[in-house]
């Protein structure tokens, strides 16, 4: 499932059990907000007057064709963007109403309360355990029986704990690529943060993992807000409550995603969810 | 036809792996060569009793060991003065070890095959290993214990064997006592008076702190006085029995075992006797200091001296190109200046080792040496402690010299690390030094290691520089030892590569060391493949390890 490129007009929404109730963005608590936000590599302008706002524990999906911006979005928002060379950002991005590029800003205190899994899976060449706890070694905690609890609390949430019970003190490489994700999304959830980034965190997975990741992002956002970038326009219609459509780092249409994927007030996102281009 | 097998590259194929085979046959043959040359050193050879005729043409005989043959043409020997007979073009003459250099002046000797009139190889003749002197070969007469003949005809080789047994054990006894305890009371005495000598420069030389050190002082003295007379016992004790023995031409020595090492009559061992005497040898040359300006005995000081300095050096390259290497590839922004930094970073590899050499003296030893000796260790003035080469510099001085390879492996390893993990680190909220140090340096050390591998077997190999800061040709004492603090970095110390040298080059002997040459460098080999294998096997659990590398 999730995988084939079909034209996704018409998808049944009811069967995703998700709240029907859709988002009001006017009422709902805002989580992060980007206000004229532009990104220029070099010479080369990536993103283009971003304004956003990021619902308080909600799934928002960002979708797009390839190169549309929606990855570099989502990296400006815990300011992986500043590791490359060359790159410039213009406009606010706010976190609960702080500009997170404002000068004071602690990069690594931000990236706690912003956390990210990647596109592949990337666990330490390290024991699962050692993997789960790594954010927590690096806040100074070394307590035995506190970590345990947390790489537990952690392995629990990612459902991964009842696969790797037995063998913590395995070398998390031996894992499969499913369960790699699972543990990096535990490695994640760890740190306790506030927003969780997902850059297609699917697309290098098998069809099973796939439901077993979207799943669990369901389960997820009763406590986190989640941001997740997707290629799979029928992943972002079951998994998110919103969705962003971006065209050639443009925002194009922001909505409830029931709204969005059923009735598009703009003709490019109809183009493109109806398989037209992209 | 021809043309096709050319196009079939199949020319290219057999042109590379014959380069290799023609590699692969070199090494292996030198190494063959130096251990056959070597090894055979030690194995027990025959003794055999030539009667020949002088260049003036008297009749004589003489007892030795043959170790060489060649053919020589008539007219160099003709030019040298011998008077041939018959007209050949080539005659054949022998290199003898004759010993006996307290009698004959020389150890060894040519003879020229046509004079000899008789060979013999008589069961009784004996060849000793002495002290001093190299070896001596004769007829063993009887024994004396204090001036009495004790045994003589056949039962002296029996009784010579008992006996000398129990010399030997006293001079292990001997051994123990002068290089352990008086050791250390030499020491402790040398303290002492570095103490004493810091107190009056310090103006705290008041009467009470003197008499403490007077007092330590008359113990040491006590305790060395009681040594000395237990140490004379000793010594007389050794002097009780000599051999008496007559040489080829019937002249009578004694020989007192004291000056005994060891005793074999070569020609009436049997193949497995050869064998445990051969073994017995090879040990000796592995464990035991050198004896006569290092032309006999073992090699252990230098094994243990160049082992120490390579780990030395370790110790301290490994976190100075680490560091450099991160600093490069991390930290410095990537433009002209770091380029010619690395390009600059790799020549310092292509320096001729001497001028390290050079640099590690002047630098190190006269300049930082000098001014730790003015802060630290004014008491020892004039004496130098670190002013002066020794291990320490050395180390550092390779350190210099091996960095930048360590420096290239470690960057290499660093731009191998993927992206992602970086990221995955990054993204908890690590920061960039916690990101290396938790993450990309464990996955890079097996680079670092290769680094280090290459360091390691450049190091161990050089000679030219450590002439300058540090080897010598014969220490007194090892750099780690007993004494506090255990490791002295101050130390001379020797070095198989220089005692190659030294041996082959600088012996006043030099038939009898050519063979030590061969074995020592095959020695060093072994060492360097030794300490290579255990870097390797270190890296290869490493990369077991942190293999995401290679996913």
């Amino acid at each position: 499932m999730g995988n084939q490129e079909t034209p996704t007009h018409g998808i049944d929404i009811s069967s995703l059990g998700r709240s029907e109730a859709g988002v009001d963005l006017q009422t709902n608590k805002i989580c992060m907000e980007a206000k004229n936000l532009n990104l220029f590599y070099g010479e080369k302008q990536a993103l283009y007057d971003i304004g956003l706002k990021i619902p308080k524990q909600k799934v928002t999906a960002f979708i797009g064709p390839s190169g549309c911006g929606k990855s570099t979005l989502l990296r400006c928002m815990n300011r992986m963007n500043d590791l490359v060379d060359n790159v410039r950002i213009e406009g606010q991005l706010l976190l609960d109403e702080h500009n997170i590029y404002d000068k004071s800003v602690d990069v690594a205190e931000l990236r706690r309360r912003v956390g990210m899994v990647f596109q592949k899976p990337n666990p330490f060449p390290k024991s699962i355990y050692e993997n789960a706890a790594y954010g927590l070694r690096l806040q100074g905690i070394n307590d035995r029986r506190t970590l345990d609890d947390v790489v537990e609390r952690a392995l629990k949430r990612a459902a991964l704990w009842d696969e790797v019970r037995d063998r913590l003190h395995d070398n998390a490489l031996g894992l499969s690529g499913g369960q790699q994700q699972r543990l990096v999304i535990a490695r994640a959830v760890a740190i306790e943060p506030e927003v969780l980034l997902l850059d297609e965190p699917a697309s290098a997975l098998d069809p099973i993992s796939t439901l077993k990741i979207e799943e669990l992002i369901y389960e997820l956002k009763n406590k986190y807000t989640i941001v997740i970038v997707t290629h799979n326009m029928q992943q972002a219609a079951r998994v998110s409550d919103c969705t962003v459509f971006m065209y050639m780092g443009k925002l194009i249409e922001f909505g409830d995603t029931n709204q969005l994927f059923t009735n598009p007030t703009e003709k490019q996102t109809e183009d493109y969810i109806t398989g037209r281009y992209g | 036809m021809m043309r096709d097998w050319f196009k079939s590259g199949q020319p290219w194929i057999w042109m590379t792996a014959s380069t290799v085979s023609v590699s692969l046959i070199l090494v292996f043959g030198l190494i063959l060569l130096i251990a056959v040359r070597g090894m055979s050193h030690f194995w027990p050879k025959e003794l055999v009793e030539f009667s020949y005729t002088e260049r003036s043409g008297q009749a004589s005989t003489l007892v030795a060991e043959v170790h060489d043959t060649e053919s020589v043409a008539a007219e160099r020997l003709r030019d040298a003065g011998f008077k041939l007979t018959g007209d050949q073009a080539f005659y054949t003459r022998m290199l003898l070890k004759t010993g006996n250099r307290d009698i004959g002046g020389q150890d060894f000797r040519w003879i020229v095959d046509q004079r000899v009139l008789q060979r013999s190889r008589p069961e009784n003749l004996v060849a000793i290993e002495r002290r001093e002197w190299g070896n001596f070969y004769g007829y063993p007469q009887s024994i004396k214990e204090k001036g009495q003949v004790i045994v003589d005809g056949e039962a002296v080789a029996l009784e010579l064997a008992k006996r000398l047994s129990r010399v030997l054990d006293i001079y292990k006894q001997i051994h123990k006592v002068e290089k352990g305890t008086i050791g250390a009371i030499n020491y402790g005495m040398e303290r002492l008076r570095l103490k004493q000598r810091r107190l009056e420069l310090d103006g705290d030389d008041t009467a009470a702190n003197l008499q403490m050190i007077e007092q330590q002082r008359a113990h040491y003295q006590r305790e060395y006085n009681a040594l000395q007379t237990k140490l004379t016992a000793l010594y007389d004790d050794t002097n009780r029995d000599v051999l008496i023995a007559t040489i080829a031409n019937g002249q009578v020595v004694e020989i007192p075992l004291a000056k005994m090492v060891r005793v074999y009559y070569p020609n009436r061992m049997s193949l497995s006797e050869k064998t445990g005497f051969y073994i017995a040898k090879v040990w000796e040359f592995v464990s035991d200091g050198p004896r006569e300006a290092n032309t006999e005995g073992g090699v252990f000081p230098a094994i243990f001296g160049t082992v120490m300095m390579v780990l030395i050096m370790s110790v301290m390259v490994t976190p100075f190109g680490v560091v450099a290497a991160v600093y490069l590839r991390e930290y410095a922004k990537q433009g002209v200046l770091t380029r010619i930094i690395r390009i600059a970073v790799n020549n310092l590899a292509g320096v001729p080792s001497i001028v390290y050499g050079v640099f590690g003296l002047g630098f190190f030893v006269y300049f930082l040496g000098g001014n730790i000796d003015a802060l630290f260790y004014a008491e020892a003035a004039p004496a130098p402690t670190f002013g002066t080469p020794g291990i320490l510099w050395s180390s550092l001085t390779l350190a210099i010299l091996t960095v930048p390879v360590v420096i290239v492996a470690t960057e290499e390893g660093l731009s191998r690390i993927p992206k992602s993990i970086r990221e995955g680190s990054l993204a908890l909220g690590a920061t960039k030094a916690e990101t290396l140090w938790r993450t990309v340096l464990p996955m890079a050390s097996p680079a670092i290691m290769t680094g280090l591998i290459l360091a390691i077997a450049r190091a161990a190999g050089e000679v030219a520089p450590l002439m300058l800061v540090g080897v010598v040709k014969l220490a007194p004492s090892l750099p780690l030892d007993t004494n506090m603090p255990y490791l002295h970095l101050d130390r001379k110390f020797m070095h198989l590569g220089f005692h190659i040298y030294d041996v082959g080059f600088q012996s006043p002997n030099v038939e009898a060391a050519r063979p030590l040459v061969y074995a020592t460098a095959l020695l060093l080999v072994a060492v360097i493949v030794v300490l290579n294998l255990s870097a390797i096997a270190i890296r290869n659990h490493l990369r077991e390890k942190y293999r995401a590398l290679e996913q």
